[in-house]
């Protein structure tokens, strides 16, 4: 990938982060740079698709200490879960082998593991001395009859962001509108259904199966989610969708903009964390897809689920009470988990921007008051200080963070993707509102701060001395 | 004497090696008040870090030098220079550790060269000892890289010279990457009982134990071996070298002081404990402690009270060279037949190993193998456990990464005690995951009826009985 084509994925005009206001996708600085790299992004993008083989084609470095990742979760194949690598050596290196050791890689995954699909992710060492995976790519899909996909995702290419670009760049030039979707089939009530797509949902730790019913029930196929449990047939029928949703995150925004440019496509950005955002979803959703009985029925299930869950809620909201939390997540995360926190009667006493936009912080602004507090710096102990400051009862960031808050005493949730529970959806609340009732009110938190009788004794001794 | 394989296949499954650079990492994590800084593109770091922090459950200081497309194609010595000088100066560390990665070994970059530059144009951070450490991720593995990691701080941080003996208490101790913190402390214990006093290198005891610190969070290592202590290690009596891929930082350091040494394969199992005790006794000329003695008797009852369980399970394992090579020694020496053997890596001993084959592969040939030879145990890292699921047979879990378990670091697997439990651990996986004989059912038959239910009473009676 030459330096155009990276500045253009960087440019994407449907992100916020390009008008006014830009605080995201800085380069990154040697020395106090924390994050991954385009590959991590790339492979973080695409690795849920779960029927297909997905090889890292470099060094070890690439795969050995980061496959075998467990967030995502799939209800049916399990081939996105076995780790692949060329492990090029350094005789590859030297002799030039990384072809013919990928092309014969493909054919061992595609023999041995019967795939749907084959992604290539191309790495530094064999980007840097010039393998072509495209072509080898193109020679095995021939060759073995199965989609091989090559993703040019090189390390230094850029940042995360920019791997979860390239993700998206890649599956809309190779596989979205390379199938037709089958005819829906004919519902028993008899009410029609309507196909949508979900982009930038990950299904972590399966948490969208909680929300996947209220779907059913409403008459949406979802074609396609990008890509949480989904299946490579499914990404290639994505251009067929009535609507798009692009779920809390902004890293693969350039399909949803694709797919409203090239198949008048509307989309539009929400998120299933919290009571208010789901039930929002879907009223979005229900507006852009379907007509004035739809939104009434949408209204009908909202309503229900909404009482439901606040009856289960009740027992938390007293718990929480005015209970302090600081929220350091970027992007569309830091206000929608504020509005969670809100809807569980917690103070929130402020949040990271390091990755909001402008519109992002209009959100915090009018969800925290103007006075809110936003923390753009990402260094670990000034978080830590600002906690203390703060005297917050919980810190609410991702797994990088959940160390240093422990060694500091500072109560913790990670609410990133590397997290183990699902909190999306209406009953997602309630086990975000149990866990967090769990950790703050942790018999430990105090006795950490508690001195043992010997140190006293002892500071007695020195001071007498 | 093994047969070993060499996994030729083209593409690695499941892999089960780490990256050197990743080994050097862990290796600067043991020096005191350090950071370990990778020259690459910014995911070699983010990786390592995530996988340390998981492994240990501790935060990870590390740094990148963050290679972009530009500096990828026309050199990388400025972001050398500039992560050093930005290291330098946000953390002021005592050593950084700047170990390449398979994208800038490709590239050719000469980090010795760059870090003499950087230490002329910045007179200021001269008090910073700044190790270069080769660590192509294309060679090798985690345990090769921290190995290298060794002989470059050797290099670095000890004086050449001819002062052996100069402190007759202390001796070197050259840990391999085998040893998780935990067994840090035991060889330091075990060394400390005979009134000497290690230098260990590196002390991951020290910095990675997992303890709660009451100055909090730092962006330094903190505990670990400092730089003032390896810089006296020409003047101990002996080194120590534990684990046939720290030969030859043993090597290194004799050449360049005349310490005289003594090499350990492992410390796992009666044999090899009684020989390091054997010479700590000698060294020391202090008669075994009785508490030593205690242990031993306690190891040489739990190998009889488990040898019904033991002795002659089947068993599969997948580790680092070094690492294997200790398990089977041990685990061959109670008897457990070592059904499938991987290593991450060559290495020279392999062949050497009292077990039929090695094979050098991932954990697909483990899985392969172990199904061939019917294994009933598996000993591999958290990754081995989707393997043993599928095998349906249990899991010791060991060596990199441990992230599906607490403790893992602070396991202590060497000595008297450590070998212990380890036979205990491993006699209650085999006993409970022995299969049961199946129930044979009789022609006449022994249930009840279907039709004679409704006449007996119903569950809920009997628990009002006992409620």
């Amino acid at each position: 990938m030459n330096a155009d084509e990276i500045q253009a994925l960087l440019d994407e005009p449907a992100c916020a982060h390009n008008n006014k206001g830009k605080t995201g996708c800085a380069k990154s600085k040697p020395g106090a740079t924390q994050g991954g790299c385009a590959f991590d992004g790339a492979q973080i993008a695409l690795l849920p698709i779960a029927d297909a083989a997905h090889i890292v084609h470099g060094p070890i470095g690439c795969a050995g200490s980061s496959w075998d990742a467990r967030g995502t979760r799939s209800s049916g194949p399990d081939t996105y879960r076995l780790g692949m690598i060329t492990d090029l050596s350094d005789i590859d290196v030297v002799m030039g082998r990384g072809e013919k050791k990928l092309f014969h890689a493909i054919g061992q995954a595609a023999s041995r593991y019967r795939p749907a699909a084959v992604f290539v992710y191309t790495t530094c060492v064999p980007a840097l001395h010039g393998d072509d995976v495209a072509a080898v790519a193109k020679v095995a899909a021939e060759r073995w009859q199965i989609p091989v996909v090559p993703v040019d995702c090189a390390g230094f290419y850029g940042s995360k962001s920019l791997g979860n670009r390239i993700a998206g760049e890649t599956l809309y030039r190779h596989v979205i509108g390379t199938r037709e979707p089958e005819p829906a089939r004919p519902r028993p009530d008899g009410l029609p259904t309507h196909d949508i797509n979900l982009i930038g949902e990950y299904n972590i730790a399966g948490e969208f199966w909680r929300v996947a019913p209220l779907f059913d029930e409403l008459g949406l196929r979802i074609l396609c989610t990008l890509s949480g449990d989904a299946r490579f047939h499914e990404v290639q029928t994505m251009h067929r969708a009535k609507a798009n949703m692009v779920v809390c995150s902004k890293a693969m925004l350039n399909v949803a903009r694709k797919l409203q440019e090239d198949y008048g496509t509307p989309f539009f950005e929400g998120s299933f964390y919290g009571v208010e955002d789901t039930s929002q979803a879907l009223r979005d959703l229900a507006g852009l897809v379907g007509d004035a009985d739809f939104r009434v029925r949408t209204e009908v299930v909202i309503g229900r689920e909404e009482g439901r869950v606040a009856q289960r809620l009740a027992p938390f909201r007293e718990r929480l009470a005015g209970r302090r939390a600081l929220i350091f997540s970027g992007g569309v995360k830091s206000w929608s988990i504020v509005s969670a926190l809100q809807d569980l009667g917690m103070d929130v006493v402020a949040t990271g921007t390091e990755k909001s936009t402008e519109e992002d912080r209009a959100r915090i602004r009018a969800l925290m008051g103007p006075e809110a507090r936003m923390i753009g710096n990402n260094d670990q102990s000034a978080l830590m200080e600002t906690c203390r400051d703060y005297g917050v009862d919980i810190l609410f960031a991702g797994g990088r963070y959940l160390y240093p808050a422990l060694k500091s005493g500072i109560p913790f949730l990670d609410i990133n993707h590397e997290r183990d529970f699902g909190y999306a959806g209406y009953d997602g609340l309630v086990e975000l509102a149990q866990h967090i009732a769990d950790v703050i009110d942790n018999p430990i938190w105090a006795q950490l701060v508690l001195k043992p009788a010997w140190h006293q004794r002892r500071a007695m001794a020195l001071a007498c001395a | 004497m093994a047969m070993v394989h060499i996994s030729n296949k083209p593409l690695t499954v499941n892999p089960l090696k780490v990256s050197q650079p990743m080994g050097a990492t862990l290796a600067v994590l043991g020096l005191d008040q350090a950071v370990p800084l990778q020259h690459g593109a910014q995911g070699c770091t983010a990786f390592s870090k995530v996988f340390f922090t998981r492994h240990f459950r501790e935060p990870v200081p590390l740094q990148t030098t963050a290679m972009d497309q530009v500096v990828t194609v026309m050199g990388a010595d400025n972001s050398v220079i500039e992560a050093l000088r930005t290291v330098a100066e946000l953390n002021n560390p005592e050593v950084i550790g700047l170990m390449t990665t398979g994208l800038t070994e490709t590239q050719g970059a000469d980090i010795a060269r760059t870090v003499k530059e950087f230490q002329r144009s910045s007179p200021e951070f001269m008090d910073i000892s700044v190790i270069p450490i080769n660590t192509p991720d294309t060679l090798g593995s985690l345990e090769s890289g921290y190995a290298r990691a060794l002989e470059a701080v050797i290099e670095h941080l000890v004086p050449e010279g001819r002062v052996a003996g100069y402190r007759p208490r202390q001796v070197n101790v050259l840990l391999s990457s085998m040893l998780t913190p935990g067994d840090a402390e035991a060889v330091r214990a075990w060394v400390e009982a005979f009134g000497l006093r290690p230098v260990m290198l590196p002390d991951l005891g020290g910095s990675l134990d997992g303890h709660f610190d009451p100055a909090g969070f730092s962006t330094l290592s903190r505990g670990g071996v400092s730089r003032i202590d390896v810089a006296t290690m020409g003047k101990s009596i002996a080194t120590l070298a534990v684990g046939p891929s720290v030969f030859t930082a043993a090597d290194r350091l004799k050449s360049r002081t005349g310490v005289p040494d003594h090499r350990f394969d492992g410390l796992m199992g009666l044999a090899a404990c009684d020989a390091f005790t054997e010479v700590l006794a000698g060294l020391s000329g202090r008669s075994v402690p009785d508490g030593i003695d205690r242990l031993r008797e306690q190891l040489l009852d739990a190998m009889v009270d488990t040898h019904f369980v033991l002795g002659a399970l089947r068993l599969g394992v997948a580790a680092d060279p070094d690492h294997l090579g200790m398990l089977a020694h041990f685990l061959t020496g109670v008897g457990i037949q070592v059904v499938a053997a991987v290593a991450s890596s060559r290495a020279e001993g392999l062949v050497d190993l009292p077990i039929e084959a090695v094979v050098v592969g991932d954990l697909e040939d483990l899985e392969a193998q172990a199904q061939a030879g019917k294994a009933q145990v598996l000993i591999a890292n958290s990754h081995g456990a989707d393997i043993a699921e599928r095998l349906r047979i249990p899991l010791l879990r060991a060596g990199f990464p441990l992230y599906d378990i607490f403790g893992g670091a602070a396991r202590k697997w060497v000595g008297y005690a450590g070998s212990r439990q380890a036979l205990f651990d491993l006699a209650n996986l085999a006993s409970t995951a022995r299969p049961e004989i199946a129930p044979y059912h009789s022609f006449y038959g022994k249930e009840r009826p279907p039709e004679m239910d409704g006449s007996v009473p119903a569950v809920s009676g009997a628990s009002t009985l006992l409620g």
